[in-house]
């Protein structure tokens, strides 16, 4: 209809060009990535096996598998959810559904940012001073796991409250003036209705913490133990720590074994990840309101 | 809402209505409120019992010379030990500064191409693959940086250790990156399409609709999503434990090998004895490390919140 004028050339031109740096860019984050993961596939595939990951580790942890860390990771994982999602959820309920907003729940949001802003080293500190030592746990599970209890939080109550921020304010409002209490609202119309938003944060906060490390080296996680962990009190090995562990500290540890250690570590955590995103697409297709 | 709220009580100062469901959502009430201000206890008793532990040193052998000026961290020197943080922080700063110089550049025009360029399908994988890139756990970037990293550069650049500056700076912006992605990418989604529209309507190019008016108009969210990888950084632990070398030095080059705070106390806390000055000065470390970040996430916080109001 119009006959292109050379600056509309010039514009598209320059546009063109943008649009392809700007590609370029993207791609560029995400190539080395996925060459590293390449890497790590080719050289830790080969010692995957089901006695890799249901065996003891043998001779001083240069041979043998991984499973007193992976059921170890378990333990940890397990306890630090039991502690962690009653918490965040009823901290979320609190912030969505009966917070004001006013400077003391700016208060508390400001906190939730900190303490997911905290180095998770300082988070060790906090659990060998306050659950090691203060409250006498010792370096145990219920230590570990406490301290990435109270550093995954943050996780929970995001995702939490998002899904209940997502539940209409006249599904509230139908229940109030059918006479329930503000309790009787959340527990049979509000939660029912954010309880798949709820499970794809918990989710997420499992593959949290499941690849940290910092914050269970020196509050329960052992370099090396040759038992099961029998209670929350006992010490145990964890996989990411295992990792470290064979990565650095044990000498004549064949090639191959730490790249499968990571490998499975980086599995589970993806999966988990992969799984709590599919959820959230799902919900999000099926969603009635 | 709040009139609702008022109906209510009215309603239940009518009818008296204290039975039982009264007294539960009152009990309720207080145990979500008292899980809702936890954060916030969490965020002092972090402080509290962190000096705590590294009171004693606090007292008696910290000295604000020594600690902040001395490049020297000895502490295990039977004789004089030296509790000297400037070359932990000159390492800490040297691989943050580096891996911000990766990051920005990369998760900036990445926000910008799934933002403004990419659509449909396209863009839900680029999220997608941007959150999955962001969930790798810092042990297996430290793996990455001390197994892959390390022969890399020893044979690019004729070197003899490839742990060190370029290395550990490298590994933390590509892990830095994806999360500095997704909080740029939110930022851009924050500015209301009626700027966009505005702008097009006025015959500006999409380029030019993205330089003139989307980036100025989110410039305080980018801000916020750099500071928070700065804040990342810092407190990042694995990775800088397993790729900078972890020598005490103040970095002339790339290739030196440095360590950094974060570092420092992760290699040193096992070897150290309860209470003992170098067990101390650990936590004086971790005292200060929670003073930084705090203080770049409330800056953070507050650069985002002011685009919000404004």
């Amino acid at each position: 209809m119009f006959a292109e004028s050379e600056l509309n050339i010039r514009n598209k031109r320059v546009q063109n060009l943008f649009r392809i740096l700007f590609l370029m860019m993207t791609v560029l984050l995400v190539i080395p990535v996925i060459i590293i993961l390449g890497m790590l596939i080719t050289k830790g595939g080969s010692i995957i096996s089901i006695d890799f990951l249901f065996t003891y580790p043998t001779n001083g942890m240069t041979a043998g598998g991984i499973f007193p860390a992976l059921l170890g990771t378990v333990w940890i994982v397990a306890v630090a959810l039991l502690a962690s999602v009653p918490l965040g959820v009823a901290a979320a309920i609190y912030l969505n559904e009966y917070a004001a907003d006013n400077w003391f729940t700016r208060l508390i949001q400001l906190a939730i940012i900190n303490l997911a802003g905290v180095p998770s080293i300082v988070h060790a500190l906090f659990g060998v001073g306050a659950f090691v030592i203060f409250f006498g746990f010792g370096t145990s599970i219920l230590a570990a796991s406490l301290t990435l209890a109270i550093m995954t939080l943050p996780v929970v109550i995001v995702s939490t409250r998002e899904s209940l921020r997502a539940v209409p304010q006249a599904f509230r409002e139908a229940c109030w003036n059918m006479g329930a209490t503000r309790w009787q609202t959340i527990r049979r119309v509000v939660l029912p209705n954010a309880v798949s938003g709820i499970l794809t944060g918990v989710i997420l906060e499992v593959s949290r913490t499941t690849g940290e490390t910092a914050p269970i080296m020196f509050t329960g996680a052992a370099f090396f133990l040759p038992f099961l962990p029998q209670g929350v009190f006992d010490q145990t090995m964890a996989l990411s720590l295992h990792l470290f562990v064979v990565a650095t500290q044990v000498p004549g540890v064949p090639e191959n074994l730490p790249y499968g250690v990571a490998l499975v570590l980086i599995a589970m955590v993806l999966l988990m990840n992969s799984i709590s995103i599919a959820f959230r697409m799902y919900l999000r297709g099926k969603k009635k309101w | 809402m709040s009139e609702i709220q008022t109906l209510q009580q009215t309603m239940s100062a009518d009818f008296d209505s204290r039975n039982l469901d009264w007294y539960i959502d009152k009990l309720v009430q207080s145990v979500v409120f008292f899980a809702g201000i936890s954060a916030i206890i969490f965020i002092i008793g972090i402080f509290v019992f962190i000096t705590i532990e590294g009171f004693g040193f606090l007292l008696e052998d910290f000295s604000f010379r020594e600690f902040f000026l001395s490049p020297f961290w000895e502490p295990s020197d039977e004789d004089a030990p030296e509790y000297g943080i400037l070359a932990l922080v000159a390492g800490t700063a040297s691989v943050t500064g580096l891996a911000m110089v990766v990051a920005i550049p990369f998760s900036l025009g990445a926000a910008i191409f799934i933002g403004e360029f990419a659509t449909g399908k396209l863009r839900e994988f680029l999220k997608v693959l941007v959150e999955l890139l962001a969930a790798i756990p810092s042990v297996v970037w430290g793996f990455i940086g001390l197994s892959i990293m390390n022969p890399l550069i020893i044979d690019l650049f004729d070197v003899p250790v490839g742990l060190n500056v370029l290395n550990a700076g490298v590994i933390l912006g590509l892990m830095a990156a994806p999360i500095m992605t997704s909080i740029a990418e939110d930022a851009l989604k924050a500015v209301p399409d009626r700027y966009r529209e505005a702008a097009e309507a006025l015959g500006a190019t999409r380029w030019q609709v993205i330089f003139k008016t989307v980036l100025p108009a989110a410039k305080n969210g980018l801000l916020g999503a750099v500071l928070l990888g700065v804040g990342r950084g810092f407190g990042e632990t694995m990775a800088v434990l397993m790729a900078t070398g972890h020598a005490v030095n103040i970095p002339g080059s790339l290739f030196d090998p440095v360590r950094a705070l974060t570092a420092t106390i992760a290699a040193e806390l096992g070897e150290t004895a309860v209470g003992s000055p170098h067990y101390q000065a650990l936590f004086t470390i971790g005292i200060f490390l929670f003073i930084i970040t705090f203080l770049i996430n409330l800056t953070a916080d507050l650069i985002v919140r002011g685009i919000r109001k404004g």
